[in-house]
């Protein structure tokens, strides 16, 4: 198994940087779509992140990796053992943020969790095997190539990603515990279009782009080719940043709940929306979000017009209505749209 | 070493494509997996004589495997071991073909065979050197690098190789792949080779021509950059020298780098003084945050210390030859349509989204879960395959339960559906007249209603395309595509004046016809035109010769029984156009009294009585 590319060493592409982050700091603003062109390092951004998250507390022990400061969603496991541990305390580990990956080829079983033959065979009892969705609880589900996951299982992780919970009822075994991830899918749309209903459901989408900068490219390769002939040496020198990234993430999520939307940002918020005749409110809901997570990450505590129109492309391009003649493309729109609202500035 | 460069002359040049096909060869002979694998577009025989070459140079305890592309998922990538599931009874991964070529080479005939989403899945497996099973009961990773090749027999204009796999694979050789074996390095040469590629220094000075060749043409892929690089490296390491020189790089590009041009540089080039920061940069690429990137890594803007990246001194850099390298190496076709800015046509077939799942007919795909009825059917091998991992467990509980075991117990969670998918969809093929009778205004009034017609396609997810007839040719401005707006662009934009060559353009229209058939879509004719034919089959004038071929045309065309619709885009209804429509068998549409509605209409109509 190769060792990930450092997330602090990719050049450019900053829109999904920031996108990953925004759902890092605040996982509520629901997936992220990344669409582009083949090769410009949308898997290595997301492969990236195992080395880059700070770790998380988990209960020991517990196949779901769930967190022990909310009771409230505990797996059965944890629950049960709960009532047996002194003041209902678990033991608490450290462990990495899942970054998990979903191969297309997956069948539903591996996917939702299924029984576990093996101790079906030894004790003779029906136990659940959890399969990839128990796996990237409180963590990241990578799809590549999503326009081409199968039908079926694309609904499926919508309904889990949407409800934070996967219940099975299957082998003889009914078994619901929580699964709440950050869903990340990535594609190009020449391969096929993606569902209106899937594109919705992620909360923020970004369009990568290779710059056509020399220099940029050049550093890309530079970077690369060191990376791959003297891998230690290259993660070593990069830990640093890594680690500032690290540090601006921790200080970001603790300084989330205190972050303001003054009355007048919100309001120019929603002028943008209905400006650019976004259905629903999931989109007012998601660029506030993103917003907030952008000042938390800014280091601001309070929301303002900047941080609103950085996430505005990211929270609403996949939002529009569909005009498929429109040639300027939806970011063109979502740009038409913020200079409208917040003029040329 | 007998590496020359090829001459890049004209594409037809046997000399010229031998040479890179023996560079091609000796390269993938030494890189191997670092460059992903090649796409051997050429008939089977071809691309036979090549593999034969390649596999008489490589070490020979490599393995080297083939694989059809009708293998299951299972065969490829690793799946359950049903004889040693059942025999142990538990679950037993097995190895795909893929982890069983670990550190070899794989080679599938007839990619264009292979669904997309299984050419993806191989993708991700040569970006990882891992093959990854999750199915029937198993979790498992193996090992498997190795060098791809593949042979793509699909037509001309239209890539077998889904994209998502083409970007992993460096090296493309189109049209004829056979090489000269005298050209060729031995096998000793190349184990040689193999053994300094590791070794090989490239300094900045080659990366910056690979970076400026690739913003230079357009060439997206990260991906394409390293694969250049590595090439360059094994050419090197062919001519036993542990530096890359720039005839190395010369070659890599055009190996690497020409094939995936999408435009070339600008051909007056304002040169920048080498400080200026051209003012087009979108943003330099800082790190996320801003702290300063580690001491050994320079940002790539300071110019002033750290190692010098461009050696603007030297009179004539590098990397402007290699921009000229490129250029040479791109057929002189091509060019001129990259130069014209034009776009290379899309070849993507969106075949993803041209299936539609059945259960009755169609390409059977995974079996799902589920209760067979009368439309779904059982799959008794997957039911059994399910079934399997269970069979000591069941037993056991009979037992317990004081039945007697049968030999194969089957319960309901076991049942599998055969589920198939089927090509649907309809490919709208618009043959436009673009002659100077077909007066610009009519034809401007025609697109409108043509553009609805778009929107229309695109809510049913039909595929377009568009034929554009005129002078004394008819060309295939669009292989069928879901780009609606590229199609409206270039519709937007076609030119306008010349002769009428009806005939021709009717003939385009069977083949494009017939060939969107095959691909298993139902193609639907939407010819605009005013009927005057004034240009013969021949290309020479006259209405009366002319009008006669069209007729005979026309006749060709109503025995293929595709669907058509004509619509008459002169002032008045023309008699002309009628005659020739009724000949074609097509709905005839006079323009003055149409909207986009009534158009839509007819090929409704058109679709229903064919």
């Amino acid at each position: 198994m190769r060792v990930a590319f450092p997330f602090s060493a990719i050049v450019g592409q900053e829109q999904m940087k920031l996108a990953l982050l925004i759902a890092t700091v605040d996982p509520s603003v629901g997936g992220v779509l990344v669409l582009g062109d083949r090769g410009t390092g949308k898997s290595t951004v997301v492969r990236a992140l195992p080395a880059l998250l700070p770790s998380m507390k988990a209960v020991e022990g517990c196949r779901y990796g769930c967190d022990p400061a909310a009771n409230g969603s505990r797996c059965d496991e944890c629950r049960e053992r709960a009532l047996h541990a002194v003041r209902g305390k678990l033991p608490v580990i450290d462990k990495p943020v899942p970054v998990i990956d979903l191969p297309l080829g997956a069948t539903e079983d591996r996917v939702v969790g299924a029984l576990d033959i093996e101790q079906a065979l030894r004790n003779g009892e029906k136990a659940f095997e959890p399969g990839l969705l128990a796996r990237a609880h409180r963590g990241f589900l990578y799809v590549d190539e999503v326009n081409l996951l199968e039908d079926h299982l694309v609904d499926l992780l919508l309904d889990v990603a949407q409800t934070g919970e996967n219940v099975v009822e299957r082998d003889g075994v009914s078994v619901r515990h929580p699964a709440r991830f950050v869903l990340v899918g990535s594609g190009n749309p020449e391969e096929g279009d993606l569902r209106p209903q899937l594109l919705d459901r992620f909360g923020l989408s970004v369009e990568v782009r290779t710059s056509d900068d020399v220099q940029q490219r050049v550093e890309v390769i530079r970077r690369r080719d060191a990376y791959e002939r003297d891998t230690a040496t290259f993660l070593a020198a990069w830990e640093p940043s890594d680690a500032a990234v690290r540090a601006k993430i921790l200080a970001a999520r603790k300084r989330l709940p205190t972050v303001q939307v003054p009355d007048a940002v919100l309001l120019k918020a929603v002028e943008l929306c209905v400006e650019l005749g976004t259905d629903g409110v999931r989109g007012e809901l998601t660029l506030l979000r993103a917003a907030r997570a952008g000042a938390a990450i800014d280091g601001s505590k309070i929301v303002t017009d900047a941080h609103v129109t950085a996430v505005a492309p990211m929270a609403l391009r996949h939002r529009l209505r569909r005009n498929v003649l429109d040639e300027g493309g939806s970011g063109t729109r979502v740009a038409r749209g913020i200079t409208a609202i917040y003029g040329n500035g | 070493m007998p590496m020359s460069a090829p001459a890049a002359t004209a594409s037809g040049d046997v000399a010229a494509a031998r040479a890179r096909a023996a560079a091609a060869l000796s390269v993938l002979a030494v890189a191997g997996a670092r460059i992903g694998g090649i796409v051997l577009r050429d008939s089977s025989a071809g691309a036979q004589q090549w593999i034969a070459a390649l596999r008489e140079r490589l070490p020979t305890q490599m393995r080297v495997r083939r694989l059809p592309s009708s293998a299951t998922d299972d065969r490829i990538f690793g799946g359950l071991d049903l004889a040693a599931t059942i025999a142990s009874g538990t679950p037993v991964a097995e190895r795909g073909v893929l982890a069983d070529a670990h550190g070899g080479v794989v080679i599938i005939p007839l990619i264009e065979r292979m669904p997309v989403a299984t050419q993806a899945r191989l993708g991700a497996v040569l970006d990882s050197g891992v093959a990854h099973v999750l199915r029937d009961g198993v979790r498992a990773e193996f090992a498997a690098e190795f060098a791809l090749i593949v042979v793509d027999e699909s037509e001309e204009d239209v890539w077998g190789v889904a994209a998502p796999l083409r970007d992993r694979l460096a090296l493309v050789l189109d049209g004829d792949v056979r090489v000269n074996l005298d050209s060729l390095p031995d096998a000793a040469a190349i184990a040689t080779a193999r053994a300094l590629i590791d070794q090989v220094q490239a300094d900045d000075e080659v990366l910056v021509g690979i970076g400026t060749v690739c913003a230079g043409f357009g060439i997206a892929s990260d991906r394409a950059s390293r694969q250049a690089l590595w090439t360059a490296r094994a050419l090197a390491a062919l001519d036993e020298r542990t530096d890359v020189e720039e005839e190395d790089v010369a070659l890599a590009v055009q190996l690497v780098l020409a094939p995936r041009a999408t435009r070339v540089p600008a051909p007056e080039e304002p040169e920048p003084e080498p400080d200026q920061e051209p003012a087009s940069a979108p943003e330099p690429p800082p790190p996320p945050s801003q702290e300063p990137p580690p001491p050994d890594q320079p940002p790539p803007d300071t110019n002033a210390d750290g190692p010098p990246p461009d050696p603007s001194a030297d009179d004539g850099q590098m990397e402007d030859r290699l921009v000229d390298a490129v250029t040479a190496a791109i057929p002189p076709e091509l060019l001129a349509a990259l130069l014209a800015r034009a776009q290379r046509p899309s070849q993507e077939l969106g075949k993803a989204g041209a299936e539609k799942e059945s259960w009755t007919r169609g390409r059977q795909v995974a079996a799902r879960r589920g209760k067979p009825d009368g439309v779904r059917r059982l799959h008794v091998l997957e039911t059994l395959r399910a079934a399997a991992p269970w069979q000591r467990a069941r037993a056991q509980a009979s037992a317990v339960r004081g039945i007697t075991a049968r030999s194969l117990i089957v319960e309901r969670d076991d049942f599998r559906l055969r589920r198939y998918v089927e090509r649907a969809g309809t490919s709208v093929i618009f043959v436009v007249d673009a002659s100077g009778s077909a007066a610009a205004q009519r034809l401007g009034e025609a697109k409108g209603a043509v553009e609805a017609l778009l929107v229309e396609s695109y809510a049913r997810r039909d595929r377009v395309s568009l034929i554009a007839f005129r002078g004394t040719t008819a060309e295939v401005l669009l292989p069928p595509t879901r780009a609606l707006a590229r199609a409206r662009k270039l519709l937007a934009s076609l030119p306008g004046g010349g002769g009428t060559p009806l005939a021709t353009a009717i003939d385009a229209a069977v083949t494009a016809g017939v060939s969107a058939r095959r691909a298993g879509t139902m193609p639907v004719l939407v010819f605009l035109t005013d009927g005057r034919a004034n240009v013969a089959r021949d290309g020479k004038g006259g209405r009366a010769e002319s009008m006669r071929d069209a007729l005979d045309a026309a006749a060709t065309f109503r025995q293929s029984t595709l669907a058509a619709v004509l619509i008459d885009t002169s002032p008045r209804p023309e008699p002309m156009a009628k005659k020739v429509a009724e000949a074609m068998g097509a709905r005839y549409v006079p323009l003055p009294v149409v909207d986009a509605r009534s158009i839509a209409g007819a090929v409704a109509l058109a679709k229903e009585t064919r």
